[in-house]
């Protein structure tokens, strides 16, 4: 499919802060919007497709094409599957553009949990068996990370390490909420969230957003800007359905695949991987899933420096990811692509630059590892 | 030993499809449904058989029996659960179905995944009761931990 339609991220854009007051979060949408258009050389006029996810405020893209003033939308869609939905959104944008639905796709995410405007998933059938209990966000995966250390060996040490890359690639990002590198020692000496996990097994909580805009080639060839190409895109839900839920592995075992085959690539050829990080246990099982790292092997490909650029087995998450960098809305797929499209652009800091980086996967997880979740991988490559 | 808290009990919210699992909680007694198509046992209740898609499912009495499929000593409650470490889990029935509770009447530092287990019931005080696990007692009253 992508291959076909050549479909290309022409612009992309972070918003820079990690804490904002006195705006809300229609604003931050706006803001990402005209900065991701603004990096493409476009404007709202140039817009024909709209995506933002179903914790968009209002009546999703109908509130919303009003409020940015996008007035020429043949296409739109309001997913919703978590963290992971701009992630699948790029797939979609990119097959209604094959499909010719429209030609200028812009996607944005934004929220404000770290200043009080956070929206509750609606209730849900399976709620009244799992809410009375006291589950929460770390929790979930905790039970996770304690199955995988039963089945596997997988030692709270080489989560850590997970957390460690990230500190280290952080510091080269001005804008990172966490910029200080730290040792595994200070991860398994910060407090207790939800054992095994502790508080630096976890992502941060930020304010802000981002955005992408997807085109149509010939609408690249005229900006005169790098424009990485979606290669391949799976998506992919796992839910236990059967009451027999097991906690080792998530959908990415099913994402994964078909977008590699799409893309016509395997795990040897990507240079650099930008893969969700909710918590490091999130990281470790997705490498797996994958295939970058054998079943029960994750802890150790993460070790010793496994995931650091620009040399390390797989350089992962060079922004410092949503462990140090950001985790906007508490969703991290849209800083996922980001962080891709600025190493194949050859945009990223030069100390994390991944060298001659032609192929990068794109890794969203929504949901939780520890119930019932979505994964959509993404591979995108330089402009043929 | 850390003297295990007492942890809230909120009434879940009822439909008449799982109306049923809830009041005999109360009763004491750990409802399952199963598949008459299929024999498969389903969780979370409800009318149709998510495996075979039948939509002849019946209520039976489980045993109450399992063992600690996962945990966690959650140190960071929210709402009712704000406070001292509590611990949440998924058990596996010995029907089969793992779902999720927590473990209660043990110090949160001796809980093992594996470990044997078996329900007791807390009332929320509207006629329902939640499904939580203990460590299992010998028939003569000792526990196996």
């Amino acid at each position: 499919m992508s291959r076909r339609t050549g479909a290309r991220i022409v612009g992309a854009y972070e918003h820079p802060d990690r804490v904002i007051t006195g705006k809300s979060v229609e604003q931050v949408h706006a803001e990402v919007a005209l900065g991701a258009l603004a990096d493409a050389g476009l404007g709202l006029e140039d817009v024909d497709g709209y995506c933002c996810s179903g914790d968009a405020p209002g009546l999703g893209p109908i509130s919303m094409a009003q409020y940015l003033g996008l007035s020429r939308l043949t296409f739109v869609d309001s997913l919703e599957i978590g963290g992971s939905s701009p992630v699948a959104q790029l797939g979609h944008a990119a097959a209604a553009i094959a499909a010719g639905k429209c030609r200028v796709v812009l996607i944005t995410l934004a929220g404000l949990p770290r200043s009080g405007a956070f929206r509750p998933i609606w209730a849900a059938p399976e709620a009244p068996f799992e809410t009375v209990y006291g589950p929460t966000t770390p929790a979930m995966y905790a039970l996770a990370a304690r199955r995988h250390m039963h089945e596997y060996g997988t030692t709270a040490e080489q989560l850590a390490e997970i957390k460690v890359a990230a500190s280290l690639h952080a510091q080269h990002n001005p804008n990172a909420f966490l910029r200080r590198p730290v040792t595994v020692e200070e991860v398994l000496e910060s407090p207790w969230v939800s054992e095994p996990l502790h508080r630096l097994d976890c992502c941060v909580v930020t304010d802000g957003g981002g955005a992408i805009v997807v085109a149509a080639p010939e609408v690249a060839k005229d900006l005169g800007r790098r424009s990485p190409v979606l290669l391949g895109h799976g998506e992919a839900l796992k839910h236990g359905s059967d009451g027999r839920l097991d906690l080792t592995y998530t959908a990415a075992v099913r994402s994964g695949p078909t977008a590699f085959e799409e893309a016509g690539v395997t795990v040897a050829d990507v240079d650099y991987a930008s893969i969700y990080d909710s918590f490091t246990i999130t990281v470790l099982i997705t490498l797996e899933d994958l295939g970058f790292a054998e079943r029960g092997k994750g802890g150790w490909f993460v070790a010793d420096g496994g995931l650091l650029a620009p040399h390390g087995r797989l350089p992962v998450n060079t922004d410092g990811g949503g462990l140090c960098n950001n985790h906007p809305a508490s969703r991290g797929g849209m800083t996922k692509i980001i962080e891709a499209v600025r190493q194949l652009r050859g945009e990223a800091h030069p100390a994390v630059q991944v060298p001659n980086c032609e192929i990068a996967l794109v890794h969203g997880t929504g949901g939780s590892l520890g119930s019932r979740m979505a994964s959509v991988t993404a591979i995108l490559g330089v402009e043929e | 030993m850390v003297e295990p808290r007492t942890l809230p009990a909120p009434a879940p919210t009822l439909t008449p499809e799982t109306e049923p699992f809830w009041t005999a909680a109360a009763e004491g007694r750990l409802l399952l449904k199963r598949c008459l198509a299929c024999a498969a046992v389903i969780w979370y209740p409800r009318s149709h058989c998510p495996l075979c898609g039948s939509r002849e499912t019946e209520w039976f009495t489980g045993s109450g029996h399992g063992t600690v499929y996962s945990f966690t000593v959650n140190h960071k409650g929210e709402g009712a659960y704000r406070g001292a470490p509590y611990v949440l889990a998924y058990v596996e029935l010995v029907e089969g179905p793992r779902v999720l509770t927590n473990i209660v009447d043990v110090d949160p530092a001796a809980v093992t995944v594996g470990m044997a287990v078996q329900a007791v019931f807390a009332p929320t005080g509207e006629g329902t009761a939640l499904v939580r696990f203990a460590p299992r007692r010998e028939p003569g009253g000792h526990r196996t931990d």
